[in-house]
Parts: structure tokens; C-alpha cells; sequence
């Protein structure tokens, strides 16, 4: 099958997580939030250093904002349903 | 990309509610065996309970109800299709659980003198047992796992179980890891499946895929698994549809509101129904509210004293789904001044809410030699959390027992690489449909196709499309193991779209309520359907439903009790244009 059958376009989308970058702490290792998400959204991001999310696929359930160690992730409803 | 192979004695898949148990228990029946507890998310925060829960729905507790009483209970709510014994092995079960959980830790409301503080929502009996204090419950599960020394490997996404070619009896399961994309073959001697409900089957009228009641990390892989086993399923057609907070998916939660006072009402404030106990029945009169000039339904907590509104509020925004208050907030609702709107989820499968599931018996055995099941995906109809920690204690030990008594089977070489090439697909392909407008699309169609009240040539339409889509899923590209993980997700949900149409085709009549309202069959029919509708792949490979007739009730049931579920409805607000049927 060609590369061109299945032609594909990037969509942005407002995601429910916020990091503040100034609290994380995964560059010293802390990789809490990535490992307590149900639907595995969030990563750390290798360019900086910090926890982002990287999919829009959210429960918005909490264990990532109520397990962080620094107080940084925040969850908002997601947007279609506010 | 690796293939790892691993051997152990007992394989639980789905380390939610039930898998943990079922783990701990087979430990206790046998320390000696290996016992691995697979989890496609982390153990620590995953399935329905991740945040916590805010109560027991069916305890049974001795001075407040007995097992008969209950197994009456839910033979009625669930219009006579239950195989009594399963209800009855729970019902006997459910307080020495309750005693177990408390010795662990968990902690349940108790009233001055010590008892617990059971309240009644139920039609008939009084089974709700709150926990006021219920976040802590996956730690406490998380302990008992270490405690017990059972291995735990949490991101592997099971794909299929493993089937002895000659004698059908369960051999293992594969698997992927969801950020590494490495392919797994576990062997096992006996298997527990506890993956949860069919959640990701019904669209979410925001059209959000993952804005689902149920923790949309259950999809429906285990219906699917074990339907490719060859396991029997039943009551497929008794779909989970639940009364939830308008564009919020939590419970509107009568259950915790209903003892403070609270009540589900319609637009005039008028109390509709006599119980917010969760059935089809009751899901029938919403609906129809909903639909009536009456409508939309609400949640009533505006007449209710501060002191007690701030306790509800501790309770729903701080347990099992605690974004509701932020959600609330956004729109500036707040229960004092008026009531909440609410509207009815999307379909899902799943017994613990309703009855769809794979067929177990009182010890959680399947139909195929060395296969367990127990949790949302065992049929246990209405069996919600307590039942899902009793059948995983059953499951582990049944699983143990037969672990102690079975060797290994060899893996079939083909059938190993059939399924990696399966898995590994999307993967490879250089380009393709991104997995999610694929879900998108079938779970669209769910709505379309399958959606109460169920119409025959819709649902055969319904069957067409989740045909073709079927060619879509030869053609899904993963750009990475994350999307894969979806990819491998929506062959799943196809899977449970298409038993769903199967199996409300077959059973030609109407039963428990809004759950299978056919508008072309709307009378229930005792006569020809006071059955299990079973689905299983037959001998050809295909998708089939055949009848099961119905144990002999082992408590019985007088016809006055037989139609208190039909009577739900508060007569003095009988709505005139109330929709069919
Ligand atoms: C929002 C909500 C509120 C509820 N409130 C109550 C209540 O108040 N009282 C009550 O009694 N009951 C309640 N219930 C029902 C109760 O929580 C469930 O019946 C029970 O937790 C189900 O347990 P389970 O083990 O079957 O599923 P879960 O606990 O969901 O576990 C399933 C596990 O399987 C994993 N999994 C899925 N697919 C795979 C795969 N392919 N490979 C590996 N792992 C996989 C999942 O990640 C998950 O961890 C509620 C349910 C929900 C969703
Ligand atoms: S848990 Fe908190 S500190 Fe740790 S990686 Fe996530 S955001 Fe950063
Ligand atoms: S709210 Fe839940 S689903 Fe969303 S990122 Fe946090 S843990 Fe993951």
C-alpha cells in the first residue's frame, strides 16, 4: 500500500492537564504522574525535562494531580464538556 | 521490537478490583505457585475503583438483609434471568468479605454502637453500605499484593488467550507492552480474566472518546478475549445504560444522595419513580421522563439543610470521581440553588451494573477448562464491587486449585506468530487510518445502529457497518506502541459492537426495561424467553447466540415480588405522551 492511499492531517487540541514546569521535578527522577495515569497520556518531555501531557485521551480521574510530589499537575474538565 | 517469553503457574489479567483479589487469594491457597497479575495500566491507580469508591451497593449484612432476600432481590430486578446459585455463592460470601476489607483496612461507615451503617436504596431490601472514607482502597489492595508476593507487571496489554489445539483447556495469554511495543507470551496453567466492562462501546453524546462512565481503559478486551477462546457469554443483550450528571460522566449518585435525602425529579421537581435503585425498569421510567414534556430529569438536593449538603459534597467531590465539584464550578452550579440536570450515559457492557458478561459458575469457572472470569466482565448479574472482590476470591482459588492439578500446555508455534503478526501490524504498515477516527467511527455507529429503544432493521444495518469496518482494521497505522495500544483496543470494541446486535437480534422480545426495549417486540415474553441468551463462536468459526434454559430457581420467588420492579413508577405522575415503548 502507498504512502498516498492514506494521506493524514495534524489537529491541534486543547488539553485538561496543566504542568507548571517551575514545580516539577522530573529532571531529578520524579516520574509519578507517568506511571499513576490510567490511559497513559502523560510523559516526560526529553527536550525539557518536565512532565507534559501527550495524548488527549484524559478520564480526567486525578491520581496524576493527587500523587505528584510537587503540587504541579493540574486537571481541568476538558473542554467539550465544560 | 522483542518477543519475552515467561511461564507461571496462575495468570490474572486486569489488576483492577477483582484481579488483586483473585491474585492474593490463589497466593493464600498456595504459596508455592507463581502468580502473575498482568495490568494494561499500573496496579497502583488503575480500573474503576482509581480513585477510590463511595460505597457498598449490595452488602449483604446480617440484622439488615440475608442471602435469600437478596437472590429474590436481583432474580426480580433482573426480570428472571439469573442463575440463582451465582447470586446465592455471592450473597453468602459478601460479609465475610466485608469483614476481610475492614481487618485490611478499608474503612466503611458504622453507626454509635459499632454496626454498619447500612441504608436502603433498593426496592425491596436495605443493601448500601457507604465509605465515606473510601480513597484509600487501591493502597490497601496494593499492600495485600506485596504482602502475598505476587508478582506484578503493570503497562502489558493482553491481546488474546492462549487455547490447547487438542483439548481446549487455557494454556497462557499474549500480550504487548504499550510504550515498548515488545511482544509477550505468557504461559499459565489456569487463567483469571478481571479486564473489566465494555466501556468504550457507546459514544458520549460530547462525542469525547474517553468521556465515558466507565474507566475508559476498559474497552472490552476481555469480552473479546474470551470470545475468541471459545468461552460462552450470556445476557449480552442486557446492556449497562446509567443514569449520570448531564455532560459530566459520573453517577448522579441517588445512591449517596437518596439516604441524605436527595432524589432524582423532573423538571417540575416531582419525585417520578419509587426507587433510584440502578435497573433496567427504573432506567425505562427515566427515559421516558426524559423524553415526556416533563423532562429533563435532575438531581433534587436544593431542599436539603446546608450542614447536609456540605457532608454530600465531601462525599461526590472528594472519592470515586472527584472532578465533578470542578465541574460544577465551571458551569457555576451549586446544589443549593437548583436542581443538577441529568441524561442517560452511553451503552456499555457490564455486569456488575446490569448482566452482560462471560458465563461463570458459582465458583467463576468458564466454559473453558482453566479459564476464570470475575469482576464487571463475569456474568454475576448486578455483582458491582463487593462482587467483584467475592468472585476474585473465587476465581484465585479455583485458579490455584487448578494450577495444583494441571501442567503446562506447549504453545502453538503458528498460533503465536499469527497473533504477533496481528499485534505488530499497524505498527509496521507504512501508512493507514490513525486508530482513534476508526473508534470514532464504529463507536458512532453504536449510537446510530444499537442504542435503546432497539429497532430490528437498525441493528442489522448496525451489523453491516461493523462489518466493513472490520476491513478499516487491516488497514489501522500506529505511529507508536501508545496508538497501538489503541489500534489493538478498537478490534476489541468492534468485537463487542457486533456481539451486542447478535445477541439483542436473537432474543425477540422485551425485557429489562430500557436495557432491551425492542420497539418491534415490545411485550416480554415468558413463554419462549425466560432464558440465558448465550454467544459463543460456534464450530464454523461464526459468531452464534443459542438459548440456555434457566437453572431451577434455588430460592423462590412469589408472584407479588415478581412484579415490584414493574412498579416503579410513582402513579400520580403518570406522563400521557410518554414515549413508546
Ligand atoms: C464511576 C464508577 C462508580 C462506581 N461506583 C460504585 C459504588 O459506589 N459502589 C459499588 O459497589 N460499585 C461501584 N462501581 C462498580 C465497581 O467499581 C465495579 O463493579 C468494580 O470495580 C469492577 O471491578 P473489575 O475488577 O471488574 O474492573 P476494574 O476494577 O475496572 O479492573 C479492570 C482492570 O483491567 C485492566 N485491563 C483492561 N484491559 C486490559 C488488558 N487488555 N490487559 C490487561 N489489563 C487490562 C484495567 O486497566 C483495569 O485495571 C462503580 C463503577 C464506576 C465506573
Ligand atoms: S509527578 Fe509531579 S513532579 Fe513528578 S513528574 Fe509528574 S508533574 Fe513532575
Ligand atoms: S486525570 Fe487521569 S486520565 Fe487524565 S492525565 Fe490525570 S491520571 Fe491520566
Amino acid at each position: 500500500m502507498s504512502k498516498s492511499s492514506f494521506p493524514t492531517a495534524i489537529q491541534r487540541s486543547n488539553v485538561p492537564v496543566t504542568i507548571d514546569e517551575n514545580k516539577c521535578i522530573a529532571d531529578k527522577g520524579c516520574t509519578v504522574c507517568v506511571e499513576a495515569c490510567p490511559l497513559d497520556v502523560l510523559a516526560i518531555n526529553p527536550l525539557t525535562g518536565k512532565a507534559q501531557m501527550t495524548f488527549d485521551e484524559c478520564w480526567y480521574c486525578l491520581p496524576c494531580e493527587k500523587d505528584c510530589p510537587a503540587g504541579a499537575v493540574s486537571v481541568e474538565i476538558p473542554y467539550l464538556l465544560r | 521490537m522483542n518477543t519475552i517469553e515467561h511461564a507461571v503457574d496462575v495468570l490474572v489479567i486486569g489488576g483492577g478490583t477483582a484481579g488483586p483479589m483473585a491474585a492474593v487469594k490463589a497466593k493464600q491457597v498456595n504459596p508455592n505457585l507463581k502468580v502473575l497479575l498482568l495490568e494494561k495500566a499500573n496496579v497502583k491507580r488503575s480500573g474503576a475503583i482509581s480513585m477510590g469508591m463511595d460505597g457498598l451497593n449490595n452488602a449483604v449484612i446480617p440484622g439488615h438483609a440475608t442471602p435469600e432476600q437478596y437472590v429474590r432481590e436481583i432474580t426480580v430486578a433482573n426480570d428472571g434471568i439469573v442463575n440463582q446459585k451465582t447470586v446465592l455463592a455471592y450473597a453468602r460470601n459478601s460479609f465475610a468479605m466485608i469483614e476481610e476489607l475492614d481487618r485490611w483496612g478499608v474503612k466503611f461507615e458504622k453507626d454509635e454502637t459499632g454496626d454498619y451503617a447500612v441504608k436502603k436504596v433498593h426496592h425491596m431490601g436495605t443493601y448500601v453500605l457507604p465509605m465515606p472514607e473510601g480513597h484509600d482502597i487501591k493502597k490497601i489492595l496494593y499492600r495485600q499484593l506485596k504482602r502475598n508476593r505476587v508478582e506484578i507487571t503493570n503497562r502489558l496489554v493482553a491481546t488474546r488467550l492462549i487455547v490447547g489445539q487438542e483439548d481446549g483447556r487455557i494454556a497462557g495469554a499474549f500480550a504487548f507492552d504499550c510504550r515498548t511495543a515488545d511482544f509477550y507470551v505468557i504461559k499459565a496453567k489456569s487463567v483469571v480474566l478481571a479486564t473489566g466492562a465494555a466501556g468504550r462501546l457507546g459514544l458520549p453524546a460530547s462525542g469525547y472518546l474517553f468521556g465515558t462512565y466507565e474507566n475508559p481503559t476498559n474497552a472490552g478486551d476481555g469480552y473479546s478475549m474470551a470470545y475468541h477462546a471459545g468461552a460462552e457469554l450470556s445476557g449480552i443483550e442486557c446492556f449497562q445504560i446509567n443514569p449520570l450528571i448531564k455532560d459530566y460522566n459520573g453517577p448522579a449518585c441517588a445512591y449517596v444522595t437518596g439516604p441524605f435525602g436527595g432524589y432524582t425529579a423532573n423538571s417540575k421537581g416531582q419525585r417520578f419513580i419509587e426507587c433510584d435503585y440502578w435497573s433496567g425498569q427504573m432506567m425505562q421510567e427515566f427515559y421516558h421522563e426524559l423524553e415526556s414534556g416533563n423532562g429533563p430529569v435532575f438531581l433534587k438536593l436544593d431542599h436539603l439543610a446546608e450542614e447536609t449538603i456540605s457532608s454530600i459534597e465531601t462525599i461526590l467531590h472528594g472519592n470515586e470521581r472527584p472532578s465533578r465539584g470542578r465541574f460544577h464550578a465551571g458551569r457555576g452550579i451549586n446544589y443549593r440553588e437548583r436542581m443538577v440536570e441529568m441524561h442517560i450515559s452511553e451503552i456499555g457492557l457490564c455486569s456488575g451494573h446490569s448482566a452482560s458478561g462471560v458465563w461463570v459458575d458459582e465458583h467463576a469457572a468458564t466454559t473453558v477448562p482453566g479459564l476464570y472470569a470475575a469482576g464487571d466482565l463475569a456474568c454475576v448479574p448486578h455483582n458491582y464491587m463487593l462482587g467483584a472482590f467475592v468472585y476474585g476470591g473465587f476465581a484465585g482459588e479455583s485458579a490455584a486449585r487448578h494450577a495444583n492439578e494441571h501442567g503446562q500446555i506447549e504453545v502453538d508455534p503458528a498460533q503465536l506468530d499469527a497473533e504477533r503478526q496481528r499485534v505488530w501490524a499497524p505498527l509496521q504498515r507504512e501508512s493507514g487510518l490513525p486508530p482513534a477516527q476508526v473508534e470514532y467511527k464504529l463507536r458512532r455507529m453504536v449510537n446510530d445502529y444499537l442504542q435503546p429503544p432497539k429497532v430490528t432493521r437498525k441493528m442489522e444495518i448496525g451489523l453491516e457497518r461493523f462489518d466493513s469496518i472490520r476491513d478499516d482494521l487491516e488497514v489501522l497505522h500506529a505511529n507508536n506502541p501508545h496508538e497501538l495500544m489503541r489500534a489493538m483496543e478498537v478490534h476489541a470494541i468492534r468485537d463487542c459492537a457486533e456481539m451486542a446486535a447478535r445477541a439483542s437480534l436473537y432474543r425477540t422480545e422485551s425485557r429489562w426495561g430500557l436495557y432491551h426495549a425492542r420497539v418491534d417486540y415490545p411485550e416480554r415474553n415468558d413463554a419462549d424467553w425466560l432464558v440465558h441468551v448465550q454467544l459463543h463462536k460456534n464450530a464454523g468459526g461464526d459468531m452464534a447466540c443459542f438459548k440456555r434454559p434457566l437453572e431451577p430457581y434455588v430460592i423462590p420467588v412469589d408472584d407479588q415480588e415478581k412484579t415490584a420492579y414493574q412498579r416503579l413508577r410513582i402513579s400520580s405522575t403518570n406522563t400521557p405522551e410518554a414515549v413508546a415503548p
